[in-house]
C-alpha cells in the first residue's frame, strides 16, 4: 500500500492508501450514504464520469456476485472508502471486491475520512476530483489537472452507457405478455426491466440513438426513459421524442434521468442541486396520499417546477406528485389529462427500499386504461 | 391531522424494578414519554415503583405513583385520576403485561380511557407464538418449524417430531425468561417445565434449532397513516443460540447485501402492518443461515424494547420519543429530526460509524450459576462503543465494559491451543477473548469459524488486531505510523504498553509527541448528509475533528458505565440530575458514558454527549479536546459511582481539576488505616479490623478479633468477595480467592456485628455546614449486604438522642474527611446501643434517588451545585434545599432489593441457592410509600414480589438461633388465619408455645413418610414461605426449600426481621384497603405542615 490522494477542485486534498487499481483518475465527486448496496452503485451507469466517496466506514464486505450487477460492467471511474473489508463473507459472493475493481481498472482509495470529505461536498457542493495514487506529482500539480477536466454541468454522457443495439426483456415463465414496452435506455438498470417484465410487459430496451419510427415500429403500449448519466439541459433532441409521444398520448413513464427529459417536455428546466440526492433513504411524500416512501436517489439535477399548485402545458394540466421531504426538491410529476408521469427517484430501488415499487404498478394501469380507449 | 387534541391527561406506565432483560432502558424511554407528553401540555399521570429511576422524580410528572404495577393498584390511580389514555409500550413487557390485564378485567372501558401506542389485539398477534407464526407465513415468511405445547406430555410428544436440540420458548415473558435450548429429555422436562410455569398463559413453543445461524434484529416504526421505517439494523456477532441482550451486536448489520437486507426490510414492514401495530416501534428479529440464506423469522416484541434503546443510542433516532408522539397522532413526516433540525423523522438513518455492544455478566456474584449463555438472558448491563471501523469500535467495547479480561490480550494466559478450541464451541462471558487467543495461538479463520460460527467476516478483523499486536510487539520501536495503525483499530494505550513493556503513562506521553490524538465526530442520523446540531460525539483515530468552540465554563459529568450488580441506575439518576442543576446554572454540561440504556446518554440530557469508555486514557482525550473548544471548570466524579472515582486521582495527576470532593479526600476515606485515624480522631468506634495481605497474617488478626469476622478486598463496590467467616478453613479459602480480585489491595478483615441494628446515612456538607439528608434504618440485621437489605425511612427504633448521635459523627467524618458534595455512611447500632462506624463513602450512594423521594429533597443536584462552591446556606435561600433543618421523610417509605434467583441455573439445572448475605446480588429496587410501616411495607413486597398471602398457607423452618424470634410472627400468622407448616424442629418449638402447626418431614430425612417440605412447595400448598438458613450449601434442606421456593414463584423470606415486617405488611392488608398518593401529594401535605 501505498500513499494515496484524493484532490478536490477547491484545493482540498485528503490523504488515504493506495487501493484496487494504482494510478490517476478524475471525475464529478459524489458521496453516497448507502450502507448497503455497494455492487448496485458500482454498475449504475448513472455513476458513468463520477468519484463515488461511500460514507459506509466498510465497504466490500459481502464481495460481488453476478445477480447483483445492475449492468455488465462498473461504471465509476473512482471509489473512495475508509475500510475495505479483508475478505468477503456472503454465501452468494463470488469475487472480492478489490479483485473487480482491479479487473475493471477502478482506480481506488482506502484510509481515508470519508466523512471529512461528505462534509466538505456537502457545504460546498459537489465538484470535481481527482485520485493519485502513482505518487509523481506535487500537490499543487494534482489540483491543476484536477482544474482540467470538465464539470458535470453541461455534459452529455447518455451516449456513452446505453445499449449497442435493441434487446428484449420478456416477462419470466407463468407470467403472460400483457404490454409492449419500448424502454429507451440511457443508462439503464437490470432492476428496472425486470421489475417492468415481472408485471407482464415485454420490454424492448433501445439504444439512445433509435428513432421515433424504429420505437413506433414496435408499436409499443408505452414509452419507458430510464435512469442515466449527465445534463439533462443536453438532451434536446431526446425531449422532442418524448414530445411527440405525449402529443400521441402514448403512456409515458421516466425514471430519474427520464423524469428530468419529461419535465423539460412539458416545458420546465433542470437545475443543479449543490451537492445533489444520493443514498437508500431520502423520505419522498406522495402528495395525492400524503404517505412517505422511503426512496432510493441519484441525482444531481432537478426539474423546477411548481409544487403548490396544478400547472398547465401544452399537454394539459398537470402537477407535482412527489416532493423530498428533506429540502422539498420535486421528486414526481404527473400530466392530469394524458398518460405521462415520471419520478426523480429509483422505484426499481437496487440497491434501496422497495417502497416505490408500486409505481410499476401504476404504468401497467395506466397502459391499460389506454388500451381500452 | 396532528396531534389527538382530545388527551388531555395520559397514564404512563413504567417498568418496575431493574431485573435481567429488563434494565434502565425503560427508565430512558418512560423518561423520554413523560417529557414529550409535558412539552405538549398534556397531564402525565405515571407509575413505577422503581425510586432509582429519573422517571420518578417528581418534576418529570403531574402525578406520581411510586406504587406497585398490578392491575388493582392502577385501576386505583385510573378512578383517582380519570386519564383520557393510557401509555404502556415504554414500560417494557411489565407494562404490556399490566395493560393487557387491565383489558381482561375491562378496566379501560370501566374509568372510560383508552390504550394508546398499540393495541390489544396487536399485542397478542404479535406475542401469541401461534398467531405470529401464522401472520408470518400469511406474508410469505418462513417459521421455524415449532409445536405449541401446554403441558410436558405435549413438550416430549413434540420432541419426537421436532428432533433435538429443541428451542424452548414460553409465552408472554420477557427476556427470554425460562427459555432454553434440549440436547435431550432431562434437560427438556427441565426447561420446558421451568418455561410452563413462567409462563403466565402455561404455554411454551418447542422449536427446530437454528443454532448458529446469522441472528439479525430491525427496529421498525410505524405511524398511523401506515408510514414504516426502519430504523436500525443490528447484526448479532454471536450467532443464534445465545440470547440478544447476551450477544455481542454490531449496528448497522455487516454481512448482507442490499438484496437480503431489503428482504428483511420488507418481510419487517409486511409483519408490522399484518400485526397491526397501529403506532410506535417494534423490533423484529431473524435468523439466516449462512450457508445458503433462508431465512427463519424469530419473534417480534410489538413495543420499545432494550434493542430499541441501542438502536437510539447508535443512531441518534431516539425511538422512544417518536413513539411517544406517534401514539399522540403525529405522523413521522410531521416530526423532526432533533438533530438536523431541517428534516423530518420520516426517514431511516444512515450510519457512517460502526457500533459495537458487548454485555455484562455478574457470574462471580453467582459461583454456583451455570455461566454457558443460552436464550435465556444472563447479562446484567452493556456497554455500548462507536468508532470509524469494526475493530476500533469492538475494542472501545470491550474496554467500555470496565472488567478484567475483557480487553484483547497477548501475553501468555496459560492455556494453550487445544484447551482454547476446546471451550470456544459453547458461548460464554469470555468466548470472544479465548477466540481471540486461539487466533493468535494459530487457530485459522475457518477453524474458528467451523466451531463458533462467528461469521468469517468478523473473525478475520481479530485476526487484523492479532497481526497488529504481534507488530507492536516485534517492532523496533514504537513510530508515530505504528501507533496510529494501533490506535485505529482500537488499541487502547494499556494493551500496547502490556505489548511493549512499557506503562500506559509512557505509552501515551511517546503518543503525544507524536501527536497521535483522536479526533471527535458525530453522531447524526445521516452520516453527514445534513449539518448536526447536536454535540454526540464519538472518538476515532481519523483526520477530522467536529467538537466547535464554546464561550461557556464547561463541567465535565463523568457517568457509571455499564449497569452491574451494585452499580446501576441510581447512579445515572445522580448523573443525569448534576447535568439538569448545572446546565440551569450556566454551566456547559458535558457527559462522558457509555451505557446505551441510560437517560445519561440521551443527546439532549447535557449539553454535550461524548460516548467513550469510561478509561483514564479516553476521558482524558475528551478533556483535552473539550479544554481546546473552550473554558473548562473541571470534572464531576462523586455522582457515577465506583467507576468515575476511581479515575478521579488519574485525572488530578493529569492535571485536571476535580470539582467537590478531592481524590485525597476520598482515598482517606477508603484506606482503612487512614479512615480508622479520622475515626480515632472524631472519637468514633469502628468495628475492630486489620488489614492482611496473606493467610497468616489474617489469622493472626481474625484471631485478635475473634470469629465470626467479616472479610473482604478493599476498593470494590456492592460488597463484591465479602464473606462472613466462621473459621480459619474458610478464612484460608476467602484469602485465596481475594487476592485475585484486586490485587495491589489489602484484604479487610472486620469484627461481625451479630445482631446489630444497621443504618445508612445520606448526608450532604459544604465545609462548613450539614445537611443530614436521610437516615435509614435496615430491616435485616448487619451482616446483609445493604444494596440487598430493605430499609426504612425514617428509621422506626431510633429516639431523638441517637438521631443526634448520628448527625454528630456523621458531621466529623464528613468534615474531617473533607467532603464536598454527599457522603453516606453506614453505621451499626449494636444492642448495648453503641454506634459503629461500618464504612463512609464520600460520593453519591445507591440509597440517593431513595431518599430524594422519600423527602423531597434533590440531593443529587445539591451536591453538583456544592461541588462548583455553591454553599448549603445558598441553596436554602434558593429552595433547593429545606429553608432550615435536616432531611424530613414524608410519610414511611421502605426500599425492597429484587433479586435475580429466577435467572440462574447450576450446570445440572438446579437453582441456585436464594440466601442473602454480605455480598450485594440484588439488580435493583422497588420502593412502598404509606402513612404507616406495614402498609409501605406491604406495597414494596408486592412491587418486588407480588402479593403477599392475605390467607391460606405458610411454611416455616427456622434455624435454633431464629427460633425464639420468630415465635411472635408466627403466633400472629395464625390469629391472622393462617395455616402454618412446620418441620419437626421448628413445630415442636411452637407447638411447645402453644402454636398449632402440621408438620412435615425434611426432605434430607428420606426414611419418613408423608408429605416433605419440597413437596408442600412445589405442589403449591403454600402461598408463603419462611426460611431462615443454617448455612450456605446444597447439602442443605433449607437450599433444596429456598430453590423449590423460587421456581414456584413462592414468595420466600430468609430473615427474621423480614418475617416480622411481613407479617405486619399482612395484618396492615388484611384490616384495610390500602390508598395511593402521588409523590406531588405527598410532597405538598409535607410543605403545608
Amino acid at each position: 500500500m501505498s500513499k494515496a490522494y484524493l484532490v478536490l477542485d477547491d484545493g482540498a486534498i485528503f490523504e488515504g492508501q493506495s487501493w484496487a487499481c494504482l494510478g490517476e483518475t478524475y471525475g464529478e465527486a459524489v458521496f453516497s450514504t448507502g450502507m448497503t448496496g455497494y455492487q448496485e452503485t458500482l454498475t449504475d451507469p448513472s455513476y458513468h464520469k463520477q468519484i463515488v466517496i461511500m460514507t459506509a466506514p466498510h465497504v466490500g464486505n459481502t464481495g460481488m456476485n453476478k445477480a447483483d450487477m445492475e449492468s455488465k460492467k462498473i461504471w465509476v471511474s473512482g471509489f473512495a472508502v475508509r475500510n475495505p473489508s479483508p475478505r468477503p463473507s456472503n454465501w452468494r459472493s463470488e469475487e472480492s471486491l478489490e479483485s473487480a475493481l482491479i479487473d475493471a481498472g477502478v482506480v481506488g482509495i482506502q484510509g481515508i475520512d470519508t466523512r471529512a470529505i461528505t462534509r466538505h461536498l456537502r457545504d460546498r457542493g459537489s465538484m470535481r476530483v481527482g485520485i493519485f495514487s502513482d505518487g509523481q506529482l506535487s500537490r499543487d500539480e494534482m489540483v491543476i489537472k484536477v482544474r482540467q477536466i470538465p464539470a458535470m454541468s453541461g455534459l452529455f454522457l447518455a451516449s456513452d452507457v446505453t445499449t449497442e443495439s435493441k434487446y428484449v426483456v420478456s416477462p419470466p415463465p407463468g407470467v403472460p405478455t400483457s404490454f409492449t414496452v419500448a424502454a429507451i435506455d440511457l443508462g439503464i438498470k437490470s432492476a428496472t426491466p425486470r421489475h417492468m417484465s415481472e408485471r407482464g410487459m415485454q420490454v424492448h430496451v433501445f439504444p439512445m440513438s433509435a428513432s421515433n419510427e424504429e420505437i413506433r415500429a414496435i408499436n409499443p403500449d408505452g414509452i419507458f426513459l430510464s435512469n442515466g448519466p449527465g445534463d439533462p439541459s443536453t438532451m434536446d433532441e431526446m425531449v422532442e421524442l418524448v414530445r411527440g409521444f405525449l402529443a400521441d398520448s402514448i403512456p409515458v413513464f421516466g425514471i430519474c434521468f427520464g423524469h428530468q427529459i419529461l419535465g423539460r417536455a412539458l416545458g420546465f428546466t433542470t437545475y443543479k442541486l449543490p451537492f445533489g440526492h444520493r443514498g437508500i433513504n431520502q423520505p419522498v411524500k406522495n402528495l395525492q396520499n400524503g404517505t412517505v416512501e422511503i426512496t432510493a436517489h441519484n441525482h444531481g439535477f432537478a426539474v423546477d417546477a411548481p409544487v403548490d399548485a396544478n400547472f398547465t402545458t401544452v399537454y394539459g394540466s398537470g402537477h407535482v406528485s412527489h416532493i423530498c421531504l428533506n429540502d422539498g426538491v420535486v421528486e414526481g410529476l404527473e400530466l392530469l389529462e394524458r398518460p405521462a408521469f415520471s419520478v426523480q427517484y429509483h422505484p426499481e430501488s437496487a440497491a434501496g427500499p422497495h417502497d416505490a415499487a408500486y409505481l410499476f404498478d401504476h404504468f401497467a394501469e395506466m397502459m391499460s386504461k389506454e388500451k381500452v380507449k | 391531522m396532528s396531534r389527538d387534541l382530545s388527551i388531555k391527561s395520559v397514564l404512563v406506565i413504567g417498568s418496575g424494578p431493574i431485573v435481567i432483560g429488563q434494565a434502565c432502558e425503560f427508565d430512558y424511554s418512560g423518561t423520554q414519554a413523560c417529557r414529550i407528553l409535558r412539552e405538549e401540555g398534556i397531564r402525565v399521570i405515571l407509575i413505577n415503583s422503581n425510586p432509582a429511576t429519573i422517571m420518578t422524580d417528581p418534576e418529570f410528572a403531574d402525578a406520581t405513583y411510586i406504587e406497585p404495577i398490578t392491575p388493582e393498584v392502577i385501576e386505583k390511580i385510573l378512578a383517582k385520576e380519570r386519564p383520557d389514555a393510557v401509555l404502556a409500550t415504554l414500560g417494557g413487557q411489565t407494562a404490556l403485561n399490566a395493560a393487557m390485564q387491565l383489558f381482561e378485567r375491562g378496566s379501560f372501558e370501566k374509568y372510560g380511557t383508552r390504550l394508546i401506542g398499540a393495541n390489544i389485539d396487536a399485542i397478542k398477534r404479535g406475542e401469541d407464538r401461534e398467531v405470529f407464526k401464522g401472520i408470518v407465513e400469511k406474508i410469505g415468511g418462513e417459521s421455524s418449524q415449532s409445536l405449541i405445547c401446554h403441558s410436558m406430555q405435549e413438550c416430549l410428544a413434540a420432541a419426537q417430531v421436532l428432533k433435538y436440540p429443541v428451542v424452548v420458548r414460553p409465552s408472554f415473558t420477557m427476556g427470554g425468561l425460562g427459555s432454553g435450548i434440549a440436547y435431550n429429555q432431562d434437560e427438556l422436562e427441565l426447561i420446558a417445565g421451568a418455561g410452563l410455569r413462567h409462563s403466565p398463559t402455561t404455554e411454551v413453543l418447542l422449536e427446530e434449532s437454528i443454532i448458529g445461524w446469522k441472528e439479525y434484529e430491525l427496529e421498525v416504526m410505524r405511524d398511523h397513516k401506515d408510514n414504516v421505517v426502519i430504523v436500525c439494523s443490528i447484526e448479532n456477532l454471536d450467532p443464534m443460540g445465545v440470547h440478544t441482550g447476551d450477544s455481542i451486536t454490531v449496528a448497522p448489520a455487516m454481512t448482507l447485501t442490499d438484496v437480503e437486507y431489503q428482504r428483511l426490510r420488507d418481510l419487517s414492514i409486511a409483519i408490522i402492518r399484518e400485526v397491526g401495530v397501529d403506532t410506535g416501534g417494534c423490533n423484529i428479529q431473524f435468523a439466516v443461515n449462512p450457508t445458503d440464506g433462508r431465512i427463519i423469522v424469530i419473534e417480534m416484541n410489538p413495543r420499545v424494547s432494550r434493542s430499541s434503546a441501542l438502536a437510539s443510542k447508535a443512531t441518534g433516532f431516539p425511538i422512544a420519543k417518536i413513539a411517544t408522539k406517534l401514539a399522540i397522532g403525529y405522523t413521522l413526516d410531521e416530526i423532526q429530526n432533533d438533530i438536523t433540525k431541517s428534516t423530518p423523522a420520516s426517514f431511516e438513518p444512515t450510519l457512517d460509524y460502526i457500533v459495537v455492544k458487548v454485555p455484562r455478566f455478574a457470574f462471580e456474584k453467582f459461583p454456583e450459576a451455570d455461566e454457558r449463555l443460552t436464550t435465556t438472558m444472563k447479562s446484567v448491563g452493556e456497554a455500548m462503543a462507536i468508532g470509524r471501523s469494526f475493530p476500533e469500535a469492538l475494542q472501545k467495547a470491550l474496554r467500555s465494559v470496565e472488567k478484567k479480561g475483557m480487553s484483547f490480550a497477548w501475553e501468555s494466559a496459560g492455556r494453550d491451543l487445544s484447551d482454547l478450541m476446546s471451550t470456544i464451541n459453547i458461548p460464554t462471558e469470555y468466548r470472544l477473548q479465548n477466540v481471540q487467543r486461539a487466533m493468535y495461538l494459530g487457530a485459522s479463520v475457518e477453524e474458528i469459524f467451523a466451531r463458533t460460527k462467528i461469521d468469517p467476516w468478523f473473525l478475520a478483523h481479530i485476526e487484523i488486531i492479532n497481526q497488529k499486536a504481534k507488530e507492536i510487539s516485534q517492532a523496533a520501536d514504537l513510530g508515530g505510523d505504528l501507533l496510529r495503525e494501533a490506535k485505529t483499530l482500537g488499541f487502547s494505550d494499556a494493551q500496547i504498553a502490556s505489548l511493549r513493556a512499557l506503562t500506559e503513562f509512557e505509552v501515551r506521553a511517546i503518543r503525544h509527541r507524536l501527536n497521535v490524538r483522536p479526533v471527535f465526530k458525530t453522531v447524526d442520523t445521516c452520516a453527514a448528509e445534513f449539518e448536526a446540531h447536536t454535540p454526540y460525539h464519538y472518538s476515532s483515530y481519523d483526520q477530522e475533528s467536529e467538537v466547535r468552540p464554546r464561550t461557556k465554563p464547561a463541567v465535565f459529568i463523568l457517568g457509571s458505565g455499564p449497569n452491574r450488580i451494585g452499580q446501576g441506575v441510581e447512579f445515572d439518576y445522580s448523573c443525569v440530575h448534576a447535568a439538569f442543576a448545572l446546565r440551569e446554572a450556566g454551566y456547559e454540561t458535558i457527559m462522558i458514558n457509555c451505557n446505551p440504556e441510560t437517560v445519561s446518554t440521551d443527546y439532549d440530557t447535557s449539553d454535550r454527549l461524548y460516548f467513550e469508555p469510561l478509561t483514564l486514557e479516553d476521558v482524558l482525550e475528551v478533556i483535552a479536546a473539550e479544554s481546546a473548544a473552550g473554558p473548562v471548570l473541571g470534572v464531576i466524579a462523586q455522582l457515577g459511582g465506583q467507576t468515575p472515582l476511581g479515575l478521579a486521582r488519574g485525572l488530578l495527576e493529569a492535571g485536571v481539576t476535580i470539582l467537590g470532593t478531592s481524590p485525597h479526600a476520598i482515598d482517606l476515606a477508603e484506606d482503612r488505616g487512614e479512615f480508622g485515624k479520622i475515626l480515632a480522631k472524631s472519637e468514633l468506634k469502628a468495628p475492630e479490623f486489620g488489614m492482611a495481605r496473606s493467610f497468616d497474617e489474617a489469622k493472626v488478626i481474625a484471631h485478635g478479633i475473634g470469629y465470626p469476622v467479616l472479610v473482604r478486598p478493599s476498593f470494590v463496590l456492592g460488597g463484591r468477595g465479602m464473606e462472613i467467616v466462621y473459621d480459619d478453613e474458610s478464612l484460608e479459602e476467602f484469602i485465596a480467592k481475594a487476592t485475585e480480585i484486586t490485587p495491589n489491595h489489602p484484604v479487610l478483615i472486620d469484627r461481625f456485628l451479630d445482631d446489630a441494628i444497621e443504618i445508612d446515612v445520606d448526608a450532604l456538607y459544604d465545609g462548613v455546614e450539614l445537611f443530614l439528608a436521610g437516615v435509614m434504618e435496615h430491616i435485616e440485621e448487619a451482616g446483609i449486604h445493604s444494596g440487598d437489605s430493605a430499609c426504612v425511612l425514617p428509621s422506626f427504633t431510633l429516639d431523638a438522642t441517637k438521631i443526634a448521635e448520628i448527625r454528630d459523627a456523621t458531621y466529623k467524618i464528613a468534615s474531617n474527611v473533607g467532603v464536598l458534595g454527599l457522603i453516606n455512611i453506614q453505621y451499626a447500632i449494636t444492642r448495648d446501643g453503641t454506634l459503629y462506624v461500618i464504612e463512609a463513602n464520600p460520593r453519591a450512594s445507591r440509597t440517593v434517588p431513595f431518599v430524594s423521594k422519600a423527602t423531597g429533597n434533590p440531593l443529587a443536584k445539591a451536591a453538583a451545585l456544592i461541588s462548583t462552591g455553591r454553599s448549603i446556606a445558598q441553596l436554602r435561600t434558593e429552595k433547593i434545599l429545606p429553608l432550615s433543618g435536616d432531611g424530613v421523610a414524608n410519610g414511611v417509605s421502605v426500599k425492597e432489593a429484587v433479586l435475580p434467583w429466577n435467572r440462574f441455573r447450576r450446570i445440572d439445572g438446579t437453582g441456585v441457592d436464594s440466601v442473602l448475605g454480605p455480598e450485594m446480588r440484588s439488580t435493583g429496587e422497588v420502593m412502598g410509600i404509606a402513612s404507616t410501616f406495614g402498609q409501605a411495607y406491604a406495597k414494596s413486597q408486592i412491587a418486588a414480589f407480588g402479593p403477599l398471602p392475605m390467607q391460606g398457607s405458610v411454611f416455616i423452618s427456622l434455624s435454633d438461633r431464629d427460633k425464639e424470634d420468630a415465635l411472635a410472627p408466627a403466633r400472629a400468622l395464625a390469629e391472622l388465619g393462617f395455616t402454618l407448616f412446620t418441620t419437626a424442629g421448628t413445630h415442636d418449638f411452637l407447638a411447645k408455645e402453644g402454636v398449632t402447626s402440621k408438620m412435615v418431614r425434611k426432605n434430607s430425612d428420606t426414611q419418613g413418610e408423608g408429605l416433605s417440605a419440597v413437596d408442600i412447595i412445589t405442589s403449591s400448598m403454600v402461598d408463603l414461605v419462611i426460611n431462615t438458613p443454617l448455612g450456605r450449601g446444597s447439602r442443605h434442606d433449607g437450599w433444596l426449600i429456598r430453590t423449590a421456593s423460587v421456581q414456584r414463584a413462592i414468595p420466600i423470606i430468609t430473615t427474621i426481621a423480614g418475617f416480622k415486617a411481613a407479617v405486619e405488611g399482612i395484618r396492615e392488608m388484611q384490616s384495610r384497603e390500602f390508598d395511593i398518593q402521588s409523590l406531588q401529594e405527598w410532597q405538598s401535605i409535607e410543605g403545608a405542615r
